[in-house]
């Protein structure tokens, strides 16, 4: 039995996780703190008018952050989700357990924020197109999933069972990524992608950056909080 | 194999004889699909514009209800009096038996309900090109509304509160069928043709069959223990 | 043939049993004993494969049952605690579906010949009108058509049984290990029937 399998799964007991958890969560959050402040400020004062929509355009810094991580966070609470299923470790159907709440968090400020942008800039506080509607089934799909963990007593079936509806949701993840790109929708089309040059000015870029870092160490430092509630109820 | 596919062409027409002697499950949701797509004209008012707007979109929501109606009472029924377990320990894999309750529930559930739309269509005043649109998105679709509900009907089998946490799991994957079947008719009515829906509904009908009983057997599993 | 090493089961947080072993040659009995709540329907069913164990395996002709799958199943049957018949549908039409299930077809006149065995006439009605220990019999004559499984594992095959149709049962058990294959059951009642090994949980 070499050592180098061990290491992999020495965090993986409740116990010995319950400190590191600490520690990160404390670093992220400070993190969080100190970005959120400098993401707002690049985007609320160093960045430039926009030429088209003028200072409402302001609320994509916090938008596009939100969206982003809603399906970041998905996807991430898929792979626990896969990981507890394959490994059977408790502590990973933890880790999608405490990334939920979040995730549907970011998903509702992400429709909000983009309700209070689309009526001054397409007139309606909502529209059905792929990309909005997509992104209303993903907040659906985290209530699912956090209603039929909390429909089950059993904590490993709940788990087990919550997984298996993540894994089955993780599709949609892609429908929203790649809706604009498919469908000629009302949303504009994406102006950051990893393969060509962004489309908008460099502090714009700068500001959401920040602000998607921002919320990033934010959910981590969450998620690792309600995870260190989670291994002292199970102790008690 | 060939025992294989003996036990689940023997579970579909088992479950075909129980709904055959339970008529009245099996009318219950033909029943609500005539009389949801039937109020919806009493409750907009029938200005035959709006109507003929709003049909094929009604057709489909009420479908997908009373397909769903039914769901909860797919592996409930079985695992009360312990013919699911004998199900799981048969001679055939456990994805083949659940994709062979999906196909029977869609024989009782759906396949009627395909049936039965373009009389209804005619309700809403659809031409007949749109109704042969409208019968064949529902023939692609409401498979694919059995595979995907019974992986909720998996996840749900035992809990309390099982219809309407089902409906919560199912109706947000619902969402890509509806919106295609009933796009597809709009398409069709809009004069740009169904193809590109029908032919995502047939894509979505593949890879449902494919992956969903993977998915429903890993779901019953867990909940059977 | 089957072999158990080292189980453990849990049940709400409470485990059931701990460390359990046990070995099973062809033509021997084992009964499980122990008061209700012991764990007895649970490790029937980890021994089917149904209920995965928190530690330990279960082996059959020396491979894990995990690995086995449905090969595994195919050898085995089990009668639990529920009749696992359908009420809408006749006695003989059960029997009939549950033996195509398990891959091991029978022919009509051999459906009933089991179910003259079990005692049961009435094998036309639907088996919601027959009474508990009708359901039983209709249930149990399965056993009768099985002895191409090896591996019978009955959770209270004698419960709401008469003495004549615990006869017959023991009768079917006692033939069925004669001929080489292993039974598992668990019982309240006192049955003839010498069980080779005794495990109390």
């Amino acid at each position: 039995m070499s050592a180098r399998p061990m290491r992999w799964f020495w965090f993986s007991s409740p116990h010995t996780f319950f400190p590191l958890a600490g520690s990160i969560a404390r670093i992220c959050a400070l993190a969080a703190a100190v970005l959120c402040v400098a993401g707002l400020y690049v985007g609320l004062f160093v960045a430039p008018t926009d030429a088209q929509q003028g200072e409402a355009y302001r609320i994509i810094f916090i938008h596009v952050p939100a969206a982003w991580m809603s399906m970041f966070l998905y996807v991430v609470m898929a792979f626990w989700a896969a990981m507890g299923l394959a490994f059977n470790t408790r502590l990973s159907g933890m880790m999608a357990s405490a990334l939920a709440p979040t995730g549907a968090l970011f998903t509702f400020i992400a429709l909000w924020t983009g309700s209070l942008w689309g009526k001054p800039t397409w007139g309606t506080w909502w529209v059905w197109d792929a990309r909005l509607t997509s992104e209303l089934i993903l907040l659906f799909l985290y209530f699912g999933f956090m209603a039929l963990k909390a429909a089950i007593e059993e904590p490993r079936r709940a788990d087990r069972a919550s997984g298996v509806l993540a894994l089955v949701g993780v599709v949609n993840v892609p429908i929203i990524y790649y809706s604009v790109k498919w469908w000629n929708t009302l949303h504009q089309g994406a102006s950051v992608s990893f393969t060509k040059a962004p489309s908008m000015a460099a502090t714009m870029l700068v500001g959401m950056l920040l602000m998607a870092l921002a919320f990033w160490m934010y959910s981590i430092a969450v998620a690792l909080t309600r995870v260190r509630c989670m291994i002292r109820e199970e102790e008690r | 194999m060939a025992r294989a596919l003996d036990a689940a062409r023997s579970l579909v027409r088992r479950d075909l004889l129980l709904a055959l002697r339970r008529k009245s499950d099996v009318g219950t949701a033909l029943l609500f699909f005539v009389i949801v797509a039937s109020l919806f004209p009493l409750g907009v008012g029938a200005e035959p514009n709006l109507l003929h707007a709003i049909g094929p979109g009604v057709i489909w929501v009420a479908a997908l209800l009373s397909s769903m109606l039914s769901l909860s009472r797919l592996f409930a029924d079985d695992h009360a009096d312990g013919t699911l377990e004998q199900m799981l320990l048969g001679a055939a894999p456990l994805g083949v038996v659940v994709a062979a309750k999906a196909a029977a529930h869609w024989l009782v559930s759906g396949l009627p309900l395909v049936l039965i739309a373009p009389l209804l269509a005619i309700q809403y005043d659809l031409s007949a090109s749109l109704i042969a649109v409208l019968t064949l998105s529902l023939l692609l679709g409401t498979p694919v509304l059995s595979m995907i509900g019974a992986i909720g009907a998996a996840l749900t089998l035992g809990l309390r509160g099982g219809g309407v946490l089902l409906a919560l799991l199912v109706l947000p994957l619902y969402v890509p069928v509806l919106v295609m079947g009933a796009g597809s008719v709009d398409m069709a009515a809009a004069g740009l043709g169904a193809q590109s829906q029908l032919l995502l509904l047939a894509a979505m009908l593949i890879v449902s069959l494919a992956f969903a009983p993977w998915a429903i057997a890993a779901a019953l599993r867990i909940s059977i223990e | 043939m089957l072999e158990a090493i080292d189980l453990e089961c849990e049940r709400g947080g409470r485990a059931l049993f701990r460390g359990l072993c046990f070995e099973l040659a062809a033509g021997e009995l084992l009964r499980l004993a122990g008061p209700n709540g012991s764990g007895k329907t649970s490790l029937l069913r980890v021994l089917c494969g149904l209920l995965a164990p928190v530690a330990g395996e279960v082996r059959w002709k020396d491979e894990p049952i995990r690995a086995l799958r449905e090969d595994y199943a195919r050898e085995l049957v089990y009668v639990g605690h529920a009749p696992a018949v359908k009420d809408d549908l006749t006695a003989a039409e059960n029997l009939e579906i549950a033996c195509r299930l398990a891959g091991n077809p029978a022919s009509r006149a051999e459906a009933l010949a089991a179910l003259d065995l079990m005692g049961l006439a009435r094998h036309d009605v639907p088996v919601r009108k027959l009474s508990q220990g009708q359901r039983r019999r209709a249930a149990l004559a399965r056993l009768a058509l099985s002895g191409a499984a090896p591996l019978w594992l009955l959770d209270e095959p004698f419960a709401a049984l008469d003495s004549a149709a615990s006869e017959v049962l023991e009768r079917l058990i006692a033939r069925h290990a004669g001929a080489g294959g292993a039974v598992v059951y668990t019982t309240h009642h006192e049955v003839g029937l010498a069980a080779s090994l005794v495990i109390e949980l």
